[in-house]
């Protein structure tokens, strides 16, 4: 019933915003805030019994598919946490925005959260997989209609790469629900059927499944649409695109691909984590020299999950671990460097690093929020990025490959060079000279303060105490 | 067969309707009450089928529980199509009785053809879908493109006819019977290699012939043409009920008859999918006119129907039954759409969203159901034909292909929703679209998200 709730309020939000003609904010933020004591509820259920939440209904007998949604691992209980946090948080930010079509975009956010959640409780192949498309639907909308001058052509560009790789993800599933001796696509079917198929098999699967996580996430070379879709739509759409929908990417390597096929992911880990290291120095060069901030945010991005893949294909306890924290806490702190730059482009108006400067005189809040949110990007100890950070090298460095101490150097550059751009756009933003004098810098309102506040303590609480996201995930 | 006498004899009452009613009005209440009885009766051959089990009639015509319920599903879509249409299909010209006289003679044809089990019904049922065609495509006599189509749809499906004849022939030859369910036809398609020269000569005659009703690439020059220059009216009508009722036909000769020896044409059929993919798809994002764009998207759709011809299993006839009724709706619904346009370019649907929103909705609906977004049928509809030919086990690489060619039909389909959602413009409307067709649309829609959730309700 908990699971059932948990995608059907956000369902009905969105339709009701749909519906409203002013203060549409209003049923999507009650929504959302339902959801969010809902998932903390099933948050606490699982952490105190670790015993797992399940629905399991007859869907379509004939094709074996089940409506089957649970909870029962941390990392469900993470993704879903995080998801429940992040929407109240960005609609109590925007809270006071002025915004054209108010209900379209109220409804669509509501929706996409539907389809989020879902992807993260669907225990069913099948399922999962409408989940996975349907949550893609709504944020196309939401980019096309709100951004950017190149908005239409940019949003396009990443749905038709996504779309891409879901097609063939669709065509795995279909060969492994084939191969499977009871004909179903609960997820241990799947599990076993993809276990029992031969090396070679294994092998060519793998990319028809792994495309389409590589492309969400995404991994280097298929990054392409990210940097643009971020750029182009509206900053509350990049943090739902950013903070959740890339980690469904990850999530469904931990959950569809690593257990599913084996062989296959043993045979491409050297290529799939020199792929990630090349994208980690990669993006984090291109990251020095972005003088949009939207950017310089989406490259860095691209560095941090370059490392979780890496580590995910060192396939040990202490890196998985470490990669289920840190897929919560990069979140957090990439949900906060968004709401910074809405803010930033509210007053300002401009992306461009070099038209800001000298704002810490104008806005001392806006700056102590700018810097501990970036130093925890740069998971400096006692923020929350330190320790999951920690366990990934830890855990790259632990992998069974003769080349682990290379990746993890190298990989471990990638952590200075995000020392470079952060430091660099924090100084960009805050210190130096008043570039623009005329424009008035108001410092953040009461509400986004009050968000940022909470964001804030996240980050210090689970810096200080990171035993809450160890006991979760071991 | 009660559904086969009724349709034949609904299109007479509506040629003498003709006669009695100058009132158009008039006329188009008959047709509606006419289709409503032919979907009484086909819903009647049903129970009796579901009753008293499979019923054959003179050894020509033979009635399942399949084909009994694949024309209730396929009247149930020509019923949406009359709803949807009507008042076009009398505005076309002159004769109004007569182009739903013509379409109730096609009917009948596709009766037939759902049920045939001797190769001469099959040649009849192919012949009354065809001839009531040509006239309608060329029934808009002012307009040169409407002749020109007609003329075009006549000589190239004339000679497509001459093949099909030419196919039954040999096969009457390499098996001295008619009748494909007999012994002494499918003894003949045991085995690939004891076939004569004379049946496999025969089967690829047939391919060929069902390729081109189907507009099956290479043989698919015919349609965008005649489809661009019909009617608007008729074009959805022609685009797929016509056309799903060959494909059923076809599966029904390919399995029942020719099912053992796929090996010997299982090839053709595949190179054929991989061209229709291909030059469907491809083509269709070079078009600027919807309506255009829509003649190519059905020929890459029937890329995909094929592939129920290619797998010959169990599941590609759910497949097939999912996909014509699926596919049919969605693009009635935009074709329902289109037809209100002053301009059909893509970019006379800039802005109909915010001036449209009930429009546009259901036609973003049907879009998505063509080009198979999860929640919609038409997501189903392509997972049971893959389904299907993965199960058959070989040849797994086409349809990798095929859902690549799938990512490239969201690009054509997906720049109509671009342009009614997130371009300006004033899209403008022939006439307003009226409260009872803004809600069949709306009711068009809904069935087909209800299909993309429990598509089971359609297999029998």
């Amino acid at each position: 019933m908990l699971l059932i709730i948990l995608i059907l309020v956000p369902i009905i939000g969105g339709l009701v915003s749909f519906l409203t003609k002013n203060n549409s904010q209003l049923p999507a933020l009650g929504t959302s805030l339902i959801t969010l004591v809902a998932t903390l509820f099933g948050a606490f259920t699982y952490y105190n019994g670790h015993a797992p939440i399940a629905i399991d209904a007859s869907w379509i007998p004939s094709l074996g598919a089940n409506f089957a949604l649970n909870i029962n691992s941390g990392l469900q209980v993470l993704m879903l946490t995080l998801t429940a946090i992040i929407f109240p948080l960005v609609y109590l930010f925007m809270h006071g925005n002025e915004l054209e079509n108010k209900s379209t975009f109220y409804g669509l956010m509501s929706l996409a959260q539907a389809g989020l959640i879902g992807v993260f409780l669907a225990n069913d192949a099948l399922v999962f997989y409408i989940f996975w498309e349907l949550a893609l639907i709504p944020v196309y909308f939401l980019s096309s209609l709100f951004g950017g001058e190149n908005r239409i052509k940019v949003t396009f560009k990443f749905f038709v790469y996504t779309f891409v790789g879901s097609l063939l993800l669709l065509v795995a599933f279909l060969i492994i629900y084939n191969h499977t001796t009871d004909h179903s696509f609960a997820w241990t079917s799947f599990v076993e059927s993809g276990k029992s198929m031969s090396g070679s098999m294994q092998n060519w699967m793998f990319w028809l499944v792994f495309l389409a996580f590589a492309i969400k996430m995404p991994m280097f070379p298929f990054h392409t649409w990210q940097p643009d879709a971020y750029e182009q739509s509206a900053t509350p759409v990049t943090i739902v695109l950013s903070a959740i929908m890339v980690k469904m990417g990850l999530f469904a390597v931990i959950k569809w691909l690593l257990p599913v096929l084996p062989l296959g992911v043993l045979h491409w880990t050297h290529l799939v984590t020199i792929l990630s290291i090349i994208g980690i120095i990669y993006a984090s060069c291109l990251a020095i020299v972005q003088t949009n901030i939207k950017r310089l945010i989406a490259y860095s991005s691209i560095a941090h999950i370059g490392l979780m893949i890496a580590t995910l294909f060192a396939q040990n306890q202490l890196g998985t671990q470490g990669v289920a924290i840190q897929m919560f806490n990069h979140g957090i702190n990439i949900m906060g460097l968004w709401l910074l730059v809405l803010a930033i482009e509210k007053r300002l108006g401009t992306q461009n690093l070099n038209e800001m400067g000298g704002l810490a005189k104008l806005a001392p809040k806006f700056t102590i929020a700018l810097v501990l949110i970036s130093l925890a990007n740069i998971a400096l100890p006692l923020t929350n990025g330190f320790i999951g950070e920690f366990m990934m090298f830890n855990g790259l460095f632990q992998s069974t490959s003769q080349y682990h101490i290379v990746f993890t150097i190298i990989a471990g550059l990638g952590v200075i060079l995000a020392a470079v751009y952060t430091l660099g756009m924090i100084q960009k933003i805050a210190f130096g000279e008043l570039k623009n004098n005329e424009v008035v810098f108001a410092d953040l309102s009461t509400n986004e303060w009050i968000v940022l506040m909470i964001i804030m303590g996240i980050i210090l609480w689970l810096g200080f105490c990171p035993n809450v996201l160890m006991s979760l995930v071991s | 067969m009660n559904a086969i006498v009724v349709s034949a004899l609904l299109g007479v009452v509506m040629m003498f309707a003709g006669l009695l009613f100058k009132n158009s009005k008039q006329v188009q209440w008959t047709a509606l009450i006419g289709i409503f009885i032919l979907m009484g009766v086909s819903i009647f051959d049903n129970q009796l089928i579901s009753t008293q089990g499979s019923k054959s009639y003179f050894n020509m015509i033979e009635l399942t529980s399949f084909t009994s319920w694949f024309n209730v599903l396929i009247t149930f879509c020509a019923t949406s199509y009359f709803l949807l249409f009507h008042k076009q299909i009398a505005g076309v010209g002159i004769n109004k009785a007569e182009y739903f006289a013509l379409m109730f003679f096609i009917l009948s044809g596709v009766y037939l053809l759902s049920s045939y089990s001797n190769l001469l019904i099959l040649f009849i049922g192919i012949e009354i879908l065809s001839i009531p065609q040509y006239i309608l495509a060329g029934s808009d006599k002012e307009n040169v493109k409407s002749t020109e189509a007609s003329l075009k749809y006549f000589l190239m499906g004339s000679f497509s006819t001459g093949i099909l004849l030419m196919g039954i022939t040999l096969l009457y030859g390499a098996t001295g019977s008619f009748d494909i369910m007999s012994n002494q036809f499918t003894t003949q398609f045991t085995q690939v290699n004891s076939m004569s020269s004379l049946a496999i000569v025969g089967i690829l005659l047939m391919v060929v012939s069902f390729g081109f009703k189907v507009s099956a690439a290479p043989m698919h020059f015919w349609t965008p043409d005649v489809y661009d220059g019909t009617p608007t009216a008729f074009t959805p009508f022609m685009a797929t009920i016509v056309k799903v009722s060959v494909f059923v036909a076809f599966i029904r000769l390919f399995h029942f008859s020719f099912g053992s020896v796929s090996h010997a044409w299982q090839i053709t059929i595949v190179s054929m999918i991989a061209l229709t993919l291909l030059i469907g798809n491809v083509t269709a994002v070079y078009q600027t006119s919807v309506k255009r764009m829509m003649a190519y998207s059905s020929i890459a759709q029937a890329g995909f129907m094929l592939f129920a011809i290619f797998a010959i299993n169990a599941t590609s006839w759910k497949g097939i039954t999912l996909y014509s009724v699926t596919y049919t709706l969605a693009s009635l619904g935009v074709f329902a759409v289109l037809i209100k346009m002053k301009d059909y370019t893509f970019d006379g649907f800039n802005g109909l969203a915010k001036k449209q929103p009930v429009l546009a909705i259901t036609a973003t609906i049907c879009l998505f159901s063509l080009a198979g977004i999860p929640l919609t049928g038409g997501f189903f509809a392509k997972y049971y034909v893959l389904m299907a030919a993965v199960e058959q086990g070989t040849m797994l690489w086409i349809v990798v292909f095929a859902v690549l060619m799938a990512a490239i039909s969201v690009y054509y389909y997906f720049r109509v929703i671009m342009s009614m959602y997130f371009k300006q413009g004033e899209a403008e409307l022939i006439e307003e679209a009226t409260t009872i067709e803004k809600t069949l649309l709306i009711i068009n829609a809904t069935i087909i998200i209800a299909l993309g959730i429990l598509p089971s309700v359609l297999m029998r």
